[in-house]
């Protein structure tokens, strides 16, 4: 169960968005969210979407797991959409009563933003999909540089990440191995009032938090053994080097941006 | 209770890439009474058979409804999956989970990480009171809960409000070990239960065993990888490598195959090795690979 938690989960294939660099990979990511936000009309939102399913082909990524993502927010897309749907302030009124309004134009302005929010958690996901931890890690830290300059511990916080991420694995098998051992003691964590299931869970949590302390230390005194000193002149063990598919790649967001833009000028707005 | 199993298989992370076969169709029976030990690399299939044993892990749907598909001709249909212990049959969903588990304990490796109570007796009554079916008095609990580590040979009147992080590695295994067969079970399976011990501690884990196997729980399971500890102790022994079990064999049997067994990538016992090199210069011995049969037999050479 615990497995069927979808965190960073990078799906281990060869493919063109895979080979990218993960530093671009997040600033096209960055450029992208701009485009769905810049993007004034439908025309602009296919736009997107058409770049959104290049990538999605050129990935890999099966369309389900990406689909997938989308699980988590479900609640939240329902909300909007029936709150949308539902009091939108419309001219054109097909039905109505009380306070609630169903109009042409909140229809088609829940429908925008439907796509909206759908492209913007997918393609988010696909980043996380064709990017291992590390290299976003890497990609974060390296697009963090300049602000080193105002002494910000721009090495100290992606080494925190990637540690952070490292252990979220770990941790989990933990947690089942812990849950497991106090299932065989009889330990029932499925079925009683929410009391009775808060308490259920310090049989896990205890265990948890001790062998959480006991990496940490252990891993304190790995990395001291051998003298690990913080940033100070530090190689990469695995450079970042920019490819040909990098440039296709901007190009593509680039005509995407612009396009968008364009597109809200000239062929109008739906809100 | 007779532990039964035909035809299992079990594969994690199904139908992604990561799945991985972790059961190849393993057919194995441990008779009630056994001292029984499995043996294998990391990744043979060992632990993912033995967390079925107590339910942990449940043999899929699929495989036991198997819906009769429309088969090509010459071919048979998929030999149905066994999974019993004792009375309970493990591949039907309205089995009693909760009693099968109380009726077969499972001490998983390093046991002592799952302790999580304030003082020793709580940790031990955890699974008393989360198996029993009415409230226990405390005097039942207090009784049970002593004769548990007694049996382990811990003090109750010494440890009972000690905090259980209090205790040396060794104890806190015993604890733990006292919280799973406070419920009298009848299997006790082990998940490599000497690991990370020094040799004294591994041989007063070993006695414990025997002597819960005499007096506890007729029917005992370890998992292992050390052959010194099966050789020694156990009635029999299965030999698991990638998810199939290739020798269910008594151990003075079993490393008569020391060469296949180190084909498999694993060690044999220290006996087994030197009846190896001993073979190579023209002495054989036939010992059954305990140490003490084997230094009785070499010297017995000498004479």
């Amino acid at each position: 169960m615990l497995k069927d938690v979808t965190f960073g989960q990078y799906y281990p294939v060869q493919s063109f968005v895979h080979r990218m660099d993960p530093r671009l990979k997040i600033v096209f990511l960055i450029a992208f969210i701009a485009a769905i936000f810049l993007a004034k009309n439908f025309y602009g939102l296919a736009a997107c979407a058409f770049v959104f399913l290049l990538a999605l082909a050129f990935s890999g990524v099966p369309v389900r797991k990406v689909l997938r993502s989308v699980k988590g927010i479900l609640f939240i897309l329902l909300f909007t959409t029936i709150l949308n749907a539902l009091f939108y302030n419309g001219e054109t009124v097909y039905w109505s009563w009380w306070i609630i309004r169903i109009t042409k134009e909140g229809l088609i302005f829940t429908a925008f933003l439907l796509v909206r929010l759908f492209l913007l958690v997918m393609c988010s996901s696909l980043l996380t999909y064709t990017t291992t931890p590390v290299a976003l890690t890497d990609g974060i830290e390296s697009l963090l540089t300049p602000l080193k300059w105002i002494r910000f511990p721009v090495h100290e916080l992606a080494l925190i990440m990637s540690i952070a991420l490292r252990f979220i694995p770990i941790l989990m098998d933990e947690t089942e191995r812990i849950m497991n051992a106090q299932k065989a003691r009889g330990a029932d964590f499925e079925t009683g009032g929410l009391a009775k299931r808060v308490r259920a869970i310090v049989p896990i949590l205890i265990p948890l938090l001790l062998s959480a302390f006991r990496c940490a230390d252990e891993l304190g005194d790995a990395m001291e053994a051998r003298c690990y000193m913080g940033s100070k002149n530090r190689t990469k063990y695995k450079k970042l080097r920019f490819g040909w598919r990098d440039l296709i790649g901007f190009l593509l967001i680039a005509a995407l941006v612009t396009g968008v833009v364009l597109m809200g000028i000239y062929l109008g707005a739906v809100i | 209770m007779r532990i039964k199993a035909e035809h299992l298989s079990y594969v994690y992370n199904a139908s992604s890439p990561f799945a991985t076969h972790a059961l190849n169709d393993i057919s194995l029976t441990i008779e009630e009474g056994e001292f029984f030990g499995i043996l294998g690399h990391t990744g043979s299939g060992k632990s993912t058979f033995v967390q079925h044993l107590n339910g942990l892990l449940r043999v899929p749907s699929s495989l036991k409804k198997y819906k009769p598909k429309k088969l090509k001709k010459g071919e048979t249909p998929p030999p149905p999956t066994v999974l019993q212990v004792g009375a309970f049959d493990l591949t039907d969903k309205k089995t009693d989970f909760r009693e099968l588990r109380s009726r077969v304990g499972m001490v998983f490796q390093y046991p002592e990480y799952q302790l999580f109570a304030e003082t020793v007796a709580q940790d031990v009554a955890f699974g008393l009171k989360n198996f029993s079916k009415e409230k226990l008095t405390d005097e039942a609990v207090e009784k049970a809960v002593r004769a548990a580590l007694e049996v382990v040979g811990l003090s109750y009147d010494e440890l009972k409000d000690t905090s259980p992080f209090d205790l040396s590695g060794g104890q806190k295994r015993r604890v733990a070990i006292a919280g799973v067969i406070v419920t009298r079970p009848d299997v006790l399976v082990l998940d490599e239960p000497a690991a990370g011990l020094d040799p004294l501690g591994k041989r007063e884990i070993m006695q414990l065993l025997h002597r819960l196997h005499e007096e506890w729980c007729k029917t005992v399971v370890i998992v292992s990888h050390d052959m010194d500890e099966i050789a020694e102790n156990c009635t029999r022994a299965a030999v698991f490598s990638e998810g199939t079990v290739k020798f269910v064999l008594p151990p003075s049997e079993l490393f008569r195959h020391s060469e296949e067994l180190i084909a498999l990538g694993l060690d044999i016992p220290l006996t087994a090795k030197l009846c190896l090199a001993l073979e190579k210069r023209g002495v054989t011995v036939d010992c059954d690979f305990t140490t003490e049969d084997f230094i009785r037999r070499t010297l017995a050479l000498n004479a």
